[in-house]
């Protein structure tokens, strides 16, 4: 036992101390908490261009109720024409002149003029501005009472709330979920190969450098296999929980630099000259956006990282034993690491298989896909994942877990029996037939 | 009682022995030649000796106990397929080899440092190994193999990869081993380090031990009655006083002297021979021409291979 502590220890130091390791610390969670920072953060950088909107307002009725927003700032041009605005609005400062007819009230278009073309986000943006300013106007001018109004337009936001078995309430969108499984599957799909391959290159690595014979005059060969894979297991926890660390406290501190005040909406400037009642009520409908953004926030924290951490580390240790016992027993077999291609492909294409169907998996986490894959033990880690922020019920954790680690028992019995004849085996041309003899050998 | 005996080890490979029934014996204190060409199953039952494979039948005692894991720490291997880790510090993986060989690490240290004193290499513990010649290799593995000192040292053909002022030096280090009073067992292709070193020889071939023994025995065995007769005198005098009891192989003049090798045909004393020459003119040199191991080797092996072919074909 103590031999196999000194394999452990040597291969896991060794392994720590390269600079790859280092590099791969930072930079994998910087590439991680960029994905969820980097759009917020462009959001914000794009919410910093503001663009300068010139309206002529014809009908005088609707300029006092449109309101600026961090984005888009109006500016009333009065009375300037048309044809004077499209001279001077480039020089200006302006990005495009907002053109309100006259009979606007009885009219369904407003025009945009600019040089360039503006885009989708705005237009979508000042038709829903308009439209909403023109149905409260209407409204107030058919007299209907301005209480009346304010409680008719109750803006409905839809909150998804899952029941717990301990009566919980977890609050998570669908997006979240679904962005969460796709990272946490593809994470996990990456720990096991790059890890397993490590194992594999270490097999290789010791039987090109011919130490092996040394070291297997001192140890087993199963105590080397085990120590080895042990070994660069913990490097592989050791850079998880690096990951988890650097991650949240990049994001915690993106967090608090960058957006001190999630996305809070700014006052309009109160340019109003008619009815400032009715300026406050338009007002208050535009609260739904900061709504959702806040929303997405509560369901970040809202999502149950417990059980996603505790889940992932299950199913990268039980993964990555399987393949990774595979991977030694591949190791063994040949001469050099450009031998292994033609193993290599075969025990790849179910990790591939599963990666390509993560979609399918979380477009439907409880289909018929979804469950087979996460029950057979050389798919489960990935689909598991994909599955395990939308719920899975406790006997498929179960099954599927019982299943992967039979078959990890099994495949280290088998890949022992390979490793034992393969690491003093040269010069020899290695076939599938040939390793299914080296497994029927008897001690 | 002898220190490590091998006794009847059969070892199979799919159906081909690679070991029949082979035994050894090596007495404590001496070194033991394991010779044969490539392929005899020398490896194999040097592995089997480490315990790196377990032997079909047979079996092995060390100091009369048979041989377990607790006997790993006192053995001590030069594999003759050797390397270390490419990447990893010289100093740091020797006294690594040393703890898996059950020593102590500040013990490994101490020790490791001795040793890098006496050759004179300080300098090379914070290297890397691949910055290190082929040569400087094979000498931080000749100090991995010793360091936790081992009763018993076993060396693959531990010359191979040395220049001769190296081998030479390895060579030195063996005998000074065996006078620590280490066994040793060389299995090698060298055979003039065999004569050089090694006290008792086994000869495997096929699987098989065709030859074993010490090796002045051996080679007295192997004797032809040849001998070498320096005399002052004219050849042709002497050829012509010869009886058909010698035949002449072999003669050189050298100014008044002259050499003979020849053969004795029949069992006749040595005694017989030099008094024959006293009588012609002054001996100045008798020797007895013993056969190289290196002659010995061809010549079993080669009628080994023939027997066993002739065999095969019946």
């Amino acid at each position: 036992m103590n031999k196999i502590k000194l394999i452990i220890q040597r291969e896991y130091l060794t392994r720590v101390k390269k600079t790859s390791f280092i590099v791969m610390s930072i930079l994998g969670p910087i590439i991680i908490a960029s994905i969820f920072i980097v759009p917020l953060w462009l959001q914000k950088f794009e919410s910093q261009q503001i663009k300068h909107i010139a309206v002529i307002d014809e009908s005088r009725i609707l300029m006092p109720t449109i309101k600026s927003t961090e984005t888009v700032m109006f500016t009333d041009l009065g009375n300037t024409t048309l044809e004077d605005a499209q001279k001077t609005y480039a020089k200006d400062g302006y990005y495009a002149v907002l053109f309100i007819p006259k009979n606007i009230l009885n009219s369904t278009a407003v025009q945009i003029f600019s040089n360039r073309q503006p885009d989708f986000g705005l237009k979508q943006y000042i038709a829903k501005l308009i439209e909403k300013d023109l149905e409260t106007l209407k409204l107030l001018k058919s007299n209907v009472n301005p209480d009346l109004l304010k409680a008719v337009q109750t803006p409905i936001f839809v909150q998804t709330i899952k029941w717990t078995g301990d009566g919980r309430e977890v609050e998570v969108t669908m997006e979240m979920k679904t962005i969460i499984g796709t990272v946490a599957s593809m994470l996990i799909y990456i720990f096991i190969f790059m890890y397993g391959s490590q194992v594999m290159r270490g097999v290789v690595e010791e039987k090109v450098n011919r130490i092996v014979e040394i070291i297997i005059s001192s140890v087993r060969p199963l105590q080397l296999m085990i120590g080895k894979i042990t070994g660069i297991m913990m490097v592989g926890l050791t850079q998880f929980a690096l990951w988890i660390v650097i991650s949240f406290s990049v994001i915690w501190m993106a967090q608090v630099t960058l957006f001190p005040e999630p996305l809070a909406p700014t006052a309009a400037n109160p340019t109003a000259t008619i009815d400032s009642k009715v300026m406050a009520q338009v007002q208050a409908l535009g609260q739904d956006d900061y709504q959702y953004a806040m929303d997405i926030f509560g369901s970040v924290s809202n999502v149950n990282w417990t059980i996603m951490i505790v889940s992932f580390l299950f199913f990268f240790v039980c993964g990555y034993l399987l393949y990774a016992a595979m991977f030694a027993a591949v190791g063994s077999a040949v001469d050099s690491e450009s031998d292994t291609q033609q193993f290599i492909m075969p025990l790849t294409v179910p990790m591939v298989i599963s990666l390509l169907m993560i979609q399918v998996i979380l477009n439907n986490p409880d289909g018929s896909i979804a469950f087979w894959m996460s029950m057979i033990p050389f798919t489960s880690p990935i689909a598991m994942m994909a599955r395990i922020p939308f719920g899975v019920p406790i006997w498929q954790v179960v099954l599927s877990s019982l299943i992967l680690i039979s078959t990890i028992i099994i495949m280290a019995k088998l890949a022992a029996k390979i490793y034992r004849t393969g690491i003093l085996m040269y010069g020899k041309k290695v076939t599938f037939k040939e390793l299914y003899k080296w497994v029927r050998y008897s001690s | 009682m002898s220190f490590l005996s091998v006794q009847n080890i059969v070892k199979e490979y799919s159906g081909t022995k690679a070991l029949d029934n082979v035994g050894i014996e090596v007495d404590a204190g001496t070194i033991f030649g394991l010779l044969g060409p490539n392929g005899a199953g020398k490896t194999t039952l040097i592995r089997i000796i480490n315990q790196i494979l377990a032997p079909d039948s047979g079996k092995i005692l060390m100091n009369g106990d048979p041989i377990s894991s607790a006997h790993i720490g006192r053995i001590g291997y030069l594999p003759e397929e050797r390397g270390l880790y490419k990447k990893m510090k010289v100093g740091e993986q020797v006294v690594y080899l040393a703890q898996l060989k059950g020593m102590q690490k500040s013990i490994a240290i101490e020790k490791l440092k001795t040793w890098f004193q006496k050759f004179e290499i300080e300098t090379w513990w914070d290297r890397n190994v691949d910055e290190l010649s082929k040569g400087m290799q094979q000498k931080v593995q000749f100090i991995s193999t010793i360091l936790h000192e081992p009763e018993l040292l076993i060396f693959d053909e531990p010359f191979s990869g040395f220049d001769p002022i190296n081998a030479n030096a390895i060579k030195q280090e063996i005998l000074g081993l065996k006078e620590k009073g280490m066994t040793i067992i060389l299995s090698t292709h060298t055979m003039s380090s065999v004569e050089e070193l090694c006290d008792n020889i086994a000869l495997i071939n096929k699987g098989q031990k065709i030859l074993d023994g010490k090796v002045h025995e051996i080679k007295q065995k192997y004797s032809s009655n040849t001998f070498e007769i320096k005399c002052s005198g004219w050849f042709d005098a002497m050829a012509s006083t010869l009886t058909h009891n010698y035949k002449i192989l072999e003669h050189n003049k050298e100014g008044n002297n002259t050499t003979i090798i020849l053969k004795l045909m029949n069992d006749i004393p040595t005694n017989d021979l030099i008094r024959h020459f006293t009588g012609l003119g002054n001996v100045i040199s008798f020797n007895e021409i013993l056969p190289s191991m290196n002659d010995i080797f061809i010549d079993v092996v080669g009628r080994n291979g023939e027997y066993i072919d002739n065999e095969n074909s019946i």
